[in-house]
């Protein structure tokens, strides 16, 4: 407890910080490359034949997705902090690399926390955070996946908290972190909030994110939360389907609990014990969900829909071939939904995806799954 | 209000000028018969209060003895209403050993705090810790409580400030647990002197016994924690001797190398005295 009250103090400091914030701003315009374009998805709109779609591009930061923004924020703070040794945990090693990356930036030790399972599918990224200079410790205790990872890192930080901070991903874990993330990514929201309001002069009519422990869409859809016209759209990842059991839709088809020191909606059994999620995309493929979308969801202001694997695959290919975007498995999701949020829309509304990370990292997988050979 | 078991036992202990030996199981590892032999085993040799472990999926505080215990019950399929009837089990013959239940927060919270208050209450359960749940977001937890005589004991770090040492004593009850090193179960030990003012100062501002664990291992750790502690927990080495048990494919024997432990540890512990 008393570490993440300290973070907590330091975290108030900061945000009413100049220096800070003007170094923030610098790294992302100048190494992130914030801000991201805001993009009209002219033939996807055409195909669907409903509202006008914008993707936000965060897929074309530096790292290939959203995660490097909250990274960049919470390194900061650890050196702040004077804490010299980082660790992260990471599941498909976005957020490992991202973490990986902002550590090489500014030359901090950097150990990366991922399930043994985890390392065997996703040796790319394994490499990637190699060459970035990161020790990569495979966790094989627990099932070996993102959730026994994080077990992992929060191990190792209660263990080392006097020179290590630890840079958590998503918008889950205790207190503040939540919150700590939501405020990194919310550059996604106000971004596209304003690049609309240049383009179109109005907000949009529905704001629409992948949800795995929910940090793009938190960081998409925070900044209009106040904003009661538009509509918050989530898309949780319901792998084989929900009723096979064998999926990650925590909010969709889990029961509220406590895990990783926040309440939550979680994958569980009868007994409490926790339900490895299951998702194509490694992204999506957490247990749990960020408080928030759960006091989103239950107070009605934001709506959760789902995706399977199947779906996420053609949502995969069809944002390919119409707008020669190649995305990620996660964001995959949310386009694959697409085709049934605008049957709910008109022709001259206006919906903003936020497409957060590139398909690099899942050509062999998608090629696996559509048997072809690479 | 009848002095509780956990108080009794202290004041016990404390008549005959030494510390207690707080010793740790996982409940259903390997399966509940033999854990019932063992905590009959840990009460026959010298075991003063006793911690029951309920497995949890996702044990973020404990080292890999632990885990792995906690894996092995879960195999077994223990369930936290299992863990209850082991306990209820024990109560049968035994009215005077404390019963702590050491697991996470969420199978408790899952069966929901009034039904798991008034279920450990019956199943005769004196305390709890639930490792994950910090005393800000514990009073639902004492409230559901509160009907019954059941502690919530808290856990109290090197890094723990004073600030903070009297929000953990708030609302706490029966012992603290001091956490001798930074880190998980198991971990490396801690030297007695560099922790001793930290244990004096969770004693005086909490007014309860103190018991320093994590890292105790044998009669000689646990002898010298006696020095600064009202008692000392060992877990981490009961656990091992489930594993050396089983790997050595001799499961028949972990009862008594369980209770052959716990007389090393409690001879040690009335050898040592008070000072």
């Amino acid at each position: 407890m008393p570490l993440v009250l300290e973070l907590e103090d330091e975290y108030r400091a900061a945000k009413k910080d100049p220096a800070f914030l003007s170094q923030m701003d610098d790294l992302w315009r100048n190494y992130v490359g914030r801000p991201s374009p805001l993009y009209h998805a002219e033939r996807m709109t055409e195909h669907f034949g409903g509202p006008k779609i914008y993707f936000k591009r965060d897929e074309l930061n530096h790292t290939g997705a959203h995660k490097i923004n909250n990274c960049l924020g919470q390194v900061l703070l650890a050196m702040r902090m004077g804490k010299k040794r980082i660790i992260a945990e990471t599941g498909a090693g976005q957020h490992g690399v991202a973490t990986a990356t902002v550590c090489a930036r500014f030359g901090l030790q950097c150990v990366v926390f991922m399930g043994a399972t985890d390392v065997e599918r996703q040796k790319p990224n394994v490499f990637r955070m190699k060459m970035l200079g990161a020790e990569i410790v495979p966790v094989s205790s627990g099932t070996g996946t993102l959730k026994d990872a994080m077990n992992e890192a929060l191990r190792d930080w209660v263990t080392n908290v006097h020179d290590t901070f630890y840079v958590i991903g998503t918008a889950a874990g205790p207190h503040p972190y939540p919150e700590l993330v939501r405020d990194f990514q919310s550059v996604i929201g106000q971004e596209a909030k304003s690049q609309l309001m240049e383009r179109e002069g109005r907000l949009p009519d529905a704001v629409v994110a992948c949800i795995g422990g929910g940090s793009n869409a938190i960081g998409l859809f925070h900044p209009f939360i106040e904003d009661e016209g538009v509509r918050l759209i989530g898309v949780e990842a319901s792998g084989h389907g929900i009723e096979t059991g064998e999926h990650a839709a925590a909010l969709n088809g889990g029961r509220p609990g406590i895990l990783h020191g926040n309440k939550t909606y979680l994958l569980q059994t009868d007994d409490g014990q926790i339900i490895d999620a299951h998702s194509i995309s490694a992204g999506l493929d957490y247990p749990g969900i960020g408080p928030e979308h759960a006091f989103l969801r239950d107070s009605g202001r934001a709506e959760y829909l789902t995706c399977t694997d199947k779906e996420a695959l053609e949502g995969f290919q069809l944002c390919t071939r119409l707008e020669g975007i190649i995305p990620a498995l996660e964001p995959a999701h949310a386009i694959a939904r697409l085709g049934d949020i605008c049957e709910t829309m008109d022709k001259d509304q206006i919906l903003i995806m936020n497409l957060c990370g590139r398909g690099d990292k899942d050509i062999f997988s998608v090629a696996e799954h559509l048997g072809m050979e690479i | 209000m009848p002095t509780s078991r956990i108080t009794a036992r202290f004041d016990k202990v404390r008549a005959e000028g030494r510390a207690a030996l707080v010793s740790y199981i996982m409940a259903g590892d390997p399966d509940l018969e033999t854990s019932y032999k063992a905590l009959c085993a840990l009460r026959d040799n010298g075991a003063d209060i006793i911690e029951l472990g309920a497995p949890f999926t996702d044990p973020m505080a404990d080292g890999p003895a632990i885990q792995r215990a906690g894996q092995r019950s879960l195999k077994a399929g223990t369930k936290l209403t299992d863990v209850l009837a082991l306990a209820t089990r024990f109560r049968e013959d035994d009215q005077d050993t404390p019963l702590i239940l050491m697991g996470y927060a969420n199978p408790v919270f899952h069966l929901g705090y009034e039904a798991f208050a008034d279920a450990a209450a019956d199943a005769g359960i004196d305390g709890t810790i639930l490792v994950d749940l910090p005393p800000e977001e514990d009073h639902e937890l004492r409230e559901a409580y509160a009907r019954h005589e059941i502690s919530v004991i808290r856990l109290a770090t090197p890094t723990t400030t004073d600030k903070r040492i009297a929000k953990v004593a708030e609302g706490a009850s029966g012992f603290l647990y001091y956490v001798a090193v930074a880190g998980v179960t198991g971990s490396g030990s801690a030297d007695p002197e560099d922790i001793r003012e930290g244990v004096e100062r969770a004693r005086r501002v909490s007014g309860l016994p103190v018991c320093v664990g994590f890292g105790v291992r044998t009669g000689e750790q646990a002898a010298a924690m006696a020095a600064i502690a009202d008692g000392v927990v060992v877990g981490s080495a009961f656990v091992d001797h489930v594993r050396t048990s089983l790997e050595a494919g001799t499961p028949d024997e972990i009862p008594s190398k369980i209770g052959a432990l716990a007389a090393e540890l409690s001879g040690a512990l009335a050898d040592a005295g008070r000072n």
